[in-house]
């Protein structure tokens, strides 16, 4: 098979927000990088990303970056690194500034400033007050943002390799040196050799039957990282979001609470202020999807099956729908025939977000321990990253945020490093290549006897059913059962598809084989933490545990499916004396 | 010597049909285009008679049954399925349209094809280069050398001028139904990077219309628009490309 080589500086995994902040960042500089991607840029799923971005800009009242801090670190659980918290906060308002000047189109205060919502768990004045601190384009401010850093990419005549598939990282030494890719659009093989490979790649939502992630967050980056006896950090916490349409799983923002929304049970109640007194409806994510959880169990859920509750927005003036949430209304009109003007939408708690993946210090450089040990050559960002500001559970907003700070930083930290580095590239030996090429190979031609599609339906149904917001030891064991029986079932899957010419089949079963190992390691950490912390609520552990777990999960998955832990301690120093320490203390809404 | 008939490797012939083994309740009756770049051979048509019961309303719940049940080598793109992202831009029953946001629980046939006139690399894919090379020809970025500490200001008035051009996803239905840009697709930039260039015109922010306006200023570029509106009535996403083009040349008539 002939492999077509290329050389850069730096190469970027991934086109969505963080991949193409960073990919921009480094095109200014004198460092020549490419950026690959799976799907054109403006498909990644930050594109789907509707509430908006967060930053004390305070343009709706008095704000500071350290108040925004102290809600992401008691968000988090405590679970947080707080120097890197720190970092995200302190840069919000100057990234955010730069996206606008760039050309999102946010939407204006009446000053012409940038206008900003509450969102869940954001306060002032260290949890006295309601933040208006979530930067909005209506409700897609993540199409508004990726489709402009898109152009800000071409703009800067970013080299960009398009619907490439890559296969996985290559090693020399234990210093990963570039990727292997399969171009879809003429089945060709390409060895992108490099001094730093960036990680964008995503999260991994599809390890869940029912998610709002696209079909195609499949945590690739993460699935090259364990197969690279590296570990992923903090697997086990998966955010259910609140809203998500009930049956067709589609995301209804947090944005829509934020603008007065409410949600009520079947018998017409409002619950959450039972749950959450002071923040109510706009408490965190996993503190408002376990209310709705324990509404369902108590038979208060709505519907034919009590299974659900419902979204109100009917009772808003009809121009703040019509304005600040125009994309929810028309996908709650097409996905369960809903005119939000006029009655509630059916939601049910969906998998949303992973707060866990690959493990990185607070510059994105990949670390392999719980010492903090870097892997030479190998950075990380975004969702499928874990560096970690979100902790046990990420805030509403901070997301889009965490893509924007780390994407810039990252650049600058890469092109610091290349800065004091020669420019020659390692010879790779034949052998590292050939191993990768004969494991493509043998998927290509893979011919067992069950299907891609099946195998995978298996491994969501497992997880919608033994990893779901409520967890216990009994069946979360039954779980790892289950999972690392498809596991090493994965051999005998089938490939009916043999071209190299956009050959999806092939496609969804690299993918499946990036998504059984990351269930498999979200499976054996929430096992593995006997506590309740953020998004991980264990019935049979149902208290936070500073004394035991007050620390970051580590876990490599090895080629069998056995786990191999580690820890790493959680960072409560801060990064600077700007700011103090946000101590430990019990977590209310 | 201009060719009037369709050359013979482009012929469309019948392809398999595929049935399920009990006799579906709720018939539903799909065909569609394949092609397979590797064997050199034409396009066919495949046949694939499904029972209702078993998917999704939409039309993606469809092509994800047959890919995931039926024949697992039906390639085409797809990734947010709730029309956000443009992937699963395609023909289906004659009209252009996001495969994801498309309600078929009344139909009871469904013809799915390509989104016409395009280059064909596989099945449902089609290569959009072109398309993306025509985008960033229009400079879809704010020019703005001034910088200032804060945001730029900008009133709600004008912020509001960009609503109904914003929300494009770039999923070509709107520019591959236009018999214009099927003539001319390599001089005609075609409504989805005029609506584009519109948005970058009258943002209040952008200083830099001059420029983008006589960069317009060309018969093929912009003119080859004769208002036959397929665009607008095609956007899944309700945009008004026509409108935006409309605007345009007026701006110039008027300069």
């Amino acid at each position: 098979m002939e492999i077509i080589k290329h050389k850069h500086d730096a190469i970027v995994i991934g086109a969505g927000g963080s991949g193409l902040r960073a990919t921009m960042g480094i095109s200014q500089s004198n460092h020549s990088v490419a950026c690959i991607s799976k799907v054109f840029p403006t498909r990644s799923h930050t594109v789907a990303a509707q509430g908006g971005i967060s930053g004390a800009l305070g343009n709706m009242g008095e704000d500071d970056w350290r108040w925004h801090m102290y809600d992401t670190v008691k968000g988090s659980d405590w679970l947080g690194d707080q120097d890197s918290i720190e970092y995200m906060c302190k840069n919000a308002v100057e990234s955010i500034i730069e996206l606008e000047h760039f050309g999102v189109p946010f939407s204006r205060t009446e000053e012409g400033k940038i206008y900003q919502r509450p969102f869940g768990g954001m306060t002032t004045e260290y949890g006295k007050g309601i933040a208006q601190r979530t930067c909005a384009a209506a409700d897609r401010t993540g199409h508004a943002i990726l489709h402009t850093l898109y152009t800000q990419s071409l703009k800067n005549n970013v080299d960009f390799y398009i619907e490439y598939f890559v296969i996985d990282l290559v090693f020399e030494n234990g210093k990963c040196v570039g990727v292997l890719a399969w171009c879809l659009d003429d089945g060709s093989i390409h060895l992108f050799q490099a001094h730093i490979v960036i990680l964008a790649t995503g999260g991994h939502g599809r390890t869940y039957q029912s998610s709002t992630s696209a079909h195609t967050c499949t945590g690739d980056g993460n699935g090259m990282v364990l197969r690279a006896g590296l570990p992923l950090m903090d697997m086990e916490f998966i955010q259910f979001h609140p809203t998500g349409i009930y049956g067709a799983g589609c995301l209804i923002t947090e944005g829509a609470r934020g603008e007065g929304g409410y949600l009520t049970n079947s018998e017409g109640e409002r619950f959450m202020p039972k749950y959450a007194p002071n923040a109510k409806d706009l408490a965190s994510r996993d503190v408002v999807s376990r209310a709705i959880q324990m509404e369902v169990n108590a038979g208060r859920g709505v519907g034919k099956e009590k299974d659900h509750a419902l979204l109100h927005l009917e009772h808003l003036d009809a121009s703040v729908i019509h304005e600040k949430l125009p994309g929810i209304t028309e996908t709650a009109k097409i996905f369960s025939g809903v005119d939000a003007t006029k009655e509630p939408i059916p939601v049910i708690p969906t998998v949303h977000y992973n707060m866990g993946g690959t493990p990185t210090n607070h510059f994105t450089e990949v670390i392999s321990d719980g010492t903090g040990t870097t892997v030479e050559g190998l950075m990380a960002l975004g969702e499928g990253a874990c560096v970690s500001v979100h902790g046990a559970n990420r805030l509403g907003s901070n997301s889009l945020l965490d893509l924007i700070v780390f994407g810039k930083s990252a650049a600058e930290r890469a092109c610091e490093i290349l800065d004091n580095k020669s420019k020659n590239h390692p010879d790779i030996k034949k052998s590292n290549i050939d191993s990768i090429i004969s494991d493509f190979d043998r998927i290509r031609n893979s011919s067992g006897d069950i299907s891609t599609a099946e195998l995978r339906e298996r491994m969501q149904k497992t997880m919608q059913r033994y990893a779901p917001v409520y967890r216990d030891e009994e069946t979360l064991k039954k779980g790892i059962e289950i999972m690392k029986d498809l596991f090493n079932d994965f051999k005998n899957v089938s490939v009916s598809d043999k071209s190299l010419i956009w050959n999806t089949d092939l496609v969804e079963t690299l993918e499946l084989n990036n998504l059984l190992y990351q269930a498999m390691a979200t499976l054996y950490s929430a096992y593995n933490r006997k506590e309740s912390r953020g998004s991980h609520a264990r019935d049979d552990f149902p208290d936070r545990d500073d004394k035991d777990w007050l620390k970051h999960t580590m876990v490599k998955i090895d080629k069998d499916g056995n786990n191999i832990f580690d820890y790493k301690p959680v960072k409560l120093e801060t990064l600077t004396d700007e700011v103090e320490t946000v101590k430990l203390k019990a977590r209310t809404y | 010597m201009a060719k009037f008939t369709l050359p013979i490797n482009s012929i469309v012939k019948k392809g398999k049909t595929y049935k399920l083994d009990d006799e579906p309740k709720n018939i539903l009756t799909v065909e569609i285009y394949r092609y397979n770049p590797d064997d050199g051979s034409n396009p066919y048509i495949d046949t694939y008679i499904l029972d209702k019961d078993n998917f999704g309303p939409m039309a993606l719940d469809v092509l994800l049954y047959i890919k995931n049940k039926v024949d697992s080598t039906l390639s085409f793109r797809r990734s947010c399925r709730e029309g956000i992202c443009g992937s699963c831009s395609m023909n289906i029953n004659g009209t252009n349209t996001l495969a994801c946001i498309l309600n078929i629980a009344e139909e009871s046939h469904l013809k799915i094809y390509p989104l016409p006139h395009m280059p064909v690399v596989k099945d449902l894919v089609p290569d959009m280069k072109n398309f993306y090379k025509q985008y960033e020809s229009i400079k879809p970025w704010l020019i703005n050398n001034n910088k200032p500490k804060r945001e730029h200001l900008q009133s709600q008035a004008d912020r509001e001028k960009l609503d109904g051009l914003i929300e494009c996803v770039l999923c070509a239905c709107c520019s591959t139904s236009c018999p214009s840009y099927w003539w001319n697709s390599d001089k005609y930039l075609g409504p989805a990077s005029l609506l584009h260039a519109y948005r970058w015109i009258i943002d209040s922010r952008d200083t830099a219309k001059k420029e983008r306006l006589s960069n317009l200023a060309d018969k093929f570029k912009l003119f080859r628009c004769h208002t036959i509106m397929n665009c607008t009535k095609t956007c899944p996403k309700n945009l008004n490309p026509a409108k935006a083009i409309s605007h345009i040349k007026t701006m110039l008539a008027s300069e």
